[in-house]
């Protein structure tokens, strides 16, 4: 054969390297890459999200204080939108000619093919007249959600912010969470997000390049029922909440009160405080923006962020911790000539006590005594040991949960001030004793401690010995079931039998004449309690009242915080025995009723002026907002507002000249 | 002598070539069955669907097929001018009386059914082209022989170029491969080669950075070969022929293509995205056949192709249903067959005695050969939009009464290699 027949496998060659270029692309699109695959689950996938209803929040006895209302929004299908008659559209809704068009390109960016948002929480009226005239919208759909509402109105830094999810919140979520979804921000609502937020569900339909619905996918197999959130029963006392708040209004400070056998709050104060009902939805960012206004900070969860030198109320605690060391005992009694010499500096005491025991000392809150119990612990090994002592009383002490979190079950507690021997030997090498310290006998000084914390010491007192760690929720869902962590006794370390001398002092500081807190008897009750004056670097002094009552097996433990009041037995003390006599009796009687109502009306904001050139340095990490950003914000809000005046005006003379020409064009099609 | 080929009928027949032929039908039909398939309606074989008529089609293009293997194989010699002529005045009578669809004029109605010449000019060119190079035996070293030849090709190519159907007539450029096997030479095909590059290099680089590169190129290869005047001489003329071309070509671009042939350019060349417009087709077809991705959705489970996303489903873009419900192996043993089916009608060619019996195979294997690469190419965005269908798959008569007859011809030449023709 002729040397041509070689060219048979010049064209078999060819034939067979076209078919590797085809099959090398086919693999890559069909292996290799999965861009392809998703653009055609996009192509024919629509998912109709359910969303399931927030798990409502329960009080103690069973009265609902957070539940759900219905919102409803406007959704739209970019893709299916066909010609419309926009003026319609925008007179139900209450927008302007132009914002329709603005909405319906926003969405086109989002997605062509999903349903995105067109506008959010429609009202009540409009959504009414949009279901009669939604069928001349095709693409458009309404959706119904729900958002909170609290029907007393309180509880505000409790139940904290549910709003829609940050890029922030997807990211972190593996998925969870999608665009438009709710979450908790702040709060009870965070904290228990999970329980709360329910499942979501979706409804898979298959569509066809018309855009016409073939049918679900894959026969259901991917639909999901949406499934409503856990119910949260929460341990707070709707009725002595209310109160609570009542009293402290105007008045900057807080409340907490825990029944000590259980570690549940009964309420949970922090004042000021702001009406919850005006943080659902899309009112937030303009509350939000008057919340950040305020001078007086009521953003700041007080009972779990503020932070107050314990103060007089830290006496009984030292007391405990003397008799378990022995350092003291029930009859030690000091001299007290109405002060205290701890090296070169005096101590005052507020009385001329002379001679005085412990159960008087704690009564009269005599500031001479208790120093000389620190002294004594301090010096109990001996004086070149007295470091060393401070470090084994500093963690007697904190077992009182004293410069550590509690565990509550709210985001950002704080952990208040509590310094250990370490710390004292970094400032001072080893030249301090003692008397460099002495302050923090009466609870002054370096110790600072959050309300919460002050509550907790009150119901380990009441308890006799130990506290379990206080908590909001009591039950989660259909079995009410408790995290374990707040079923566990903490013991502080003092035998039972210290209690009774201390717990005496504590009631004669209310029942008997020489007490300093007279004015938080209440009738037929024994409290037991204790003043503090705590004295206020920034202004006038705090005044604090820690107790519980009944003296034999309390019921509740309370610790009441009023900035800026004076003396802790003017204000503090006659509030916490309005909150312990309501919750005990259900009523505040015998004629005291005015005196609450007085109380309620007293204001005792403090000074602005001095407030804001020297502002508290709190930690709120409850508010992620930089303040630039709030000012910013401000800035923006206050432009977009005149801006939609000037909008509206337009509007109104467009949609008039407009009106016959859009209705002709609506009838053409 | 006729006698005893009827006799040796059965022994001589390739009937793998059959049976792949077969093979392929069959896929065409059941994926033109899954294309259109909707669950909500009981399908039963219903003639009026296109799967039904594809069935039918298939069953008449067997009987046709086997009808032909009766014939005597020297007919198609001796009658190769009539048939030639004869599409020839098909595709002159098209242009008069031809029905128009989607631009082209390329159908003659016939009742029910619609006749499309130039799918019929393919192998009444190959017959022409295999008697002339039999009769002739030219070794297309000179011009006349390469004219003759280029010019039995031109006649049908042209006409059909004014339906305007670029596809169908871009196939007759496959008459090359079996021109060169009889000896054009090489360089037709590299010069050839060199265009396609040339033409889609002008659309990504500069015309002036190919200009100096092509002149760089001319200039260093003349100092290489500067004592060789006659080397010189023919490098200067490439060149400038090649730079002629380039300029050719952006002109004849923008003034004698159509608005939606260079937009399909652009697509293809990634010059241009346009997912709703004249993309459209070819990404969604793209989507579906990636979506398939190793073992395919499963048979009726497509969802792109089922629910007309992709255009001309069981037509032009029927791969991509074969992508979407089979995936990567469904597409591997579709190509799989063809490749194996072309490399075979080569060897069967390669055996013949007669030359024209050998020149007709090649032109049927290249025939096929360009159906098959631009179909799929362009179902999965390798070549510009080029309606043209996939060989015995594609949905519609005459595409696959066309191919039955060219390589059922070719059959039956076959089992006639022993005698001479
Ligand atoms: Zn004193």
């Amino acid at each position: 054969m002729d040397q041509l027949f070689n060219r048979k496998y010049v064209v078999q060659g060819l034939f067979i390297v076209i078919a590797i270029i085809l099959l090398g692309k086919l693999f890559y699109i069909q292996i290799v890459s999965d861009k392809a695959f998703v653009s055609a689950e996009s192509n024919v996938l629509r998912k109709i999200y359910k969303y399931p209803a927030r798990g409502a929040i329960l009080d103690r006895n069973m009265k609902v204080i957070v539940q759900n209302e219905p919102v409803y929004d406007l959704m739209v299908i970019p893709n299916e939108v066909k010609p419309f008659d926009t003026l319609a559209l925008a007179d139900a809704l209450g927008l302007s000619f132009e914002d329709i068009g603005k909405k319906l390109r926003k969405s086109k960016i989002q997605s062509n093919y999903q349903s995105t948002f067109f506008e959010r929480q429609i009202s009540v009226e409009s959504y009414a007249r949009l279901q009669e005239i939604m069928y001349r919208f095709p693409g458009f759909r309404t959706q119904d959600r729900t958002i909170r509402h609290y029907p007393d109105s309180i509880g505000g830094q409790i139940f904290g912010w549910v709003k829609e999810v940050s890029q922030d919140d997807i990211d972190n979520s593996d998925g969870y969470y999608r665009p438009g979804d709710f979450i908790g921000k702040s709060g009870l609502e965070r904290s228990y997000e999970n329980y709360l937020r329910g499942e979501r569900g979706v409804i898979n339909t298959l569509y066809d390049a018309r855009n016409v619905a073939q049918g679900s996918y894959a026969q259901g197999k991917y639909d999901v029922n949406a499934v409503s959130g856990d119910r949260l029963i929460s341990s707070l006392d709707i009725r002595i909440q209310k109160l609570g708040e009542e009293l402290m209004q105007n008045k900057v400070g807080a409340i907490v009160a825990i029944e000590p056998s259980t570690g549940e709050i009964l309420a949970f104060v922090s004042s000021p405080t702001f009406n919850p009902n005006k943080f659902v939805g899309k009112n937030w960012g303009n509350s939000y923006m008057d919340l950040i206004r305020n001078p007086y900070r009521p953003q700041i969860v007080r009972p779990i962020q503020g932070y107050y030198p314990p103060g007089s109320s830290f006496k009984p605690v030292d007391a405990l911790v003397a008799l378990q060391n022995g350092a003291i005992n029930p009859t030690t009694t000091f001299f007290c000539p109405g002060y205290y010499v701890a090296g070169n500096h005096k101590v005052k005491c507020e009385h001329v006590d002379g001679t005085i025991n412990l159960q008087r000392g704690i009564a009269r809150s005599c500031n001479t005594y208790f120093c000389h119990v620190f002294q004594n612990i301090m010096t109990q090994n001996g004086i070149k040991n007295q470091r060393n002592t401070y470090s084994k009383w500093h963690e007697q002490i904190s077992k009182f949960g004293f410069g550590q979190k509690l565990d509550i079950d709210m985001p950002y507690e704080k952990k208040g001030k509590f310094y250990t021997a370490d710390y004292y030997n970094k400032l001072y090498g080893n030249r301090w004793g003692y008397t460099t310290v002495i302050s923090q006998a009466i609870g002054q000084g370096e110790i600072t401690s959050t309300p919460l914390q002050m509550a907790n010491v009150m119901a380990a007192i009441a308890n006799r010995g130990y506290y379990i760690k206080p908590h909001l929720i009591k039950g989660i869902g259909d079995n009410h079931t408790v995290k374990k962590e707040y079923t566990i006794k903490n013991s502080v370390g003092i035998d039972a039998e210290y209690f009774q001398p201390v717990i005496e002092g504590m009631r004669d500081a209310v029942n008997s004449p020489w007490g300093t807190a007279t004015l938080s008897r209440i009738p037929n009750i024994l409290m037991c309690g204790k003043t503090g004056t705590v004295q206020n670097p920034h202004g006038k002094n705090h005044s604090v009242f820690i107790g519980f009552a009944p003296m034999d097996n309390p019921k509740i433990a309370i610790a009441v915080i009023v900035e800026n009041a004076g003396y802790g037995s003017t204000y503090a003390a006659p509030i916490a025995s309005y909150m312990v006599e309501k919750y005990l009796t259900d009523s505040v009687k015998n004629g005291r009723m005015a005196e609450v109502e007085w109380m309620k009306n007293q204001n005792l904001l403090p000074d602005l002026i001095t407030k804001i050139k020297k502002p508290k340095v709190f930690k709120v990490d409850s508010l992620n907002l930089k303040k630039t950003d709030s000012l910013k914000k401000l800035k923006d809000s206050a432009k977009v507002k005149s801006a939609n005046a000037v909008k509206l005006d337009k509007t109104k003379v467009l949609s008039q000249e407009n009106k016959n020409s859009t209705k002709v064009q609506g009838n053409k099609r | 002598m006729i006698h005893q080929q009827g006799n040796r009928f059965f022994f001589n027949v390739d009937w793998i070539t059959v049976l792949i032929y077969i093979l392929l039908c069959t896929i065409g039909v059941i994926n033109i069955f899954a294309s259109i398939y909707n669950p909500d309606k009981v399908i039963g074989i219903d003639f009026t669907t296109n799967y039904g008529k594809q069935l039918i089609y298939v069953i008449t293009g067997l009987v046709l097929g086997l009808s032909i293997l009766l014939f005597d194989g020297r007919l198609f010699n001796v009658f190769s001018p009539f048939i030639y002529g004869a599409t020839l005045i098909l595709l002159v009578v098209v242009l008069v009386i031809g029905r128009k669809v989607a631009g082209n004029q390329a159908w003659i109605p016939l009742g029910s059914f619609r006749l499309q010449p130039s799918e019929f000019a393919k192998f009444g060119t190959a017959l022409l082209l295999a008697r002339y190079v039999s009769t002739f035996n030219p070794k297309f070293r000179d011009f006349k022989s390469i004219f003759f030849a280029g010019l039995i090709v031109a006649a049908p190519l042209l006409l059909i170029m004014l339906q305007p159907d670029t596809g169908s007539a871009l196939v007759f450029l496959a008459f090359m491969f079996p021109l060169y096997r009889e000896g054009l030479s090489g360089y037709f095909l590299l010069i050839f080669l060199g265009m396609i590059v040339l033409f889609v290099a002008d659309f990504l680089v500069p015309t002036y950075i190919l200009v100096i590169i092509i002149s760089t190129l001319g200039g260093l290869f003349i100092f290489a070969n500067k004592r060789k005047q006659k080397v010189v001489f023919s490098t200067i003329l490439v060149t400038l022929i090649a730079v002629g071309y380039l300029f050719l070509v952006k002109v004849a671009y923008t003034k004698v293509l159509e608005p939606h042939q260079r937009t399909r350019i652009e697509l293809m060349l990634g010059l241009r995205t346009d997912n709703k417009g004249a993309g459209y087709n070819v990404i969604q077809s793209q989507i579906a056949i990636g979506s398939g991705q190793g073992l395919g959705r499963g048979f009726l489970q497509g969802t792109q192709t089922k629910y007309g996303y992709v255009p001309e489903q069981s037509t032009d873009f029927i791969f991509s249903t074969i992508g979407e419900e089979w995936g990567f192996a469904g597409c591997a043993v579709v190509i799989g067959l063809y490749i194996f089916l072309l490399l075979r009608l080569i060897n069967l060619a390669e055996r013949q005695r007669s030359t024209f019996s050998r020149v007709y195979g090649y032109c049927v294997a290249c025939i096929l050969f360009f159906h098959i690469f631009i179909n799929i190419g362009m179902t999965i965005g390798i070549i510009p939009v080029i309606g043209i269908p996939l060989p015995l798959i594609s949905y519609g008569g005459s595409s696959l009464w066309s191919f039955t007859i060219l390589i059922f011809i070719f059959l039956k030449l076959d089992s006639n290699r022993m005698g001479f023709i």
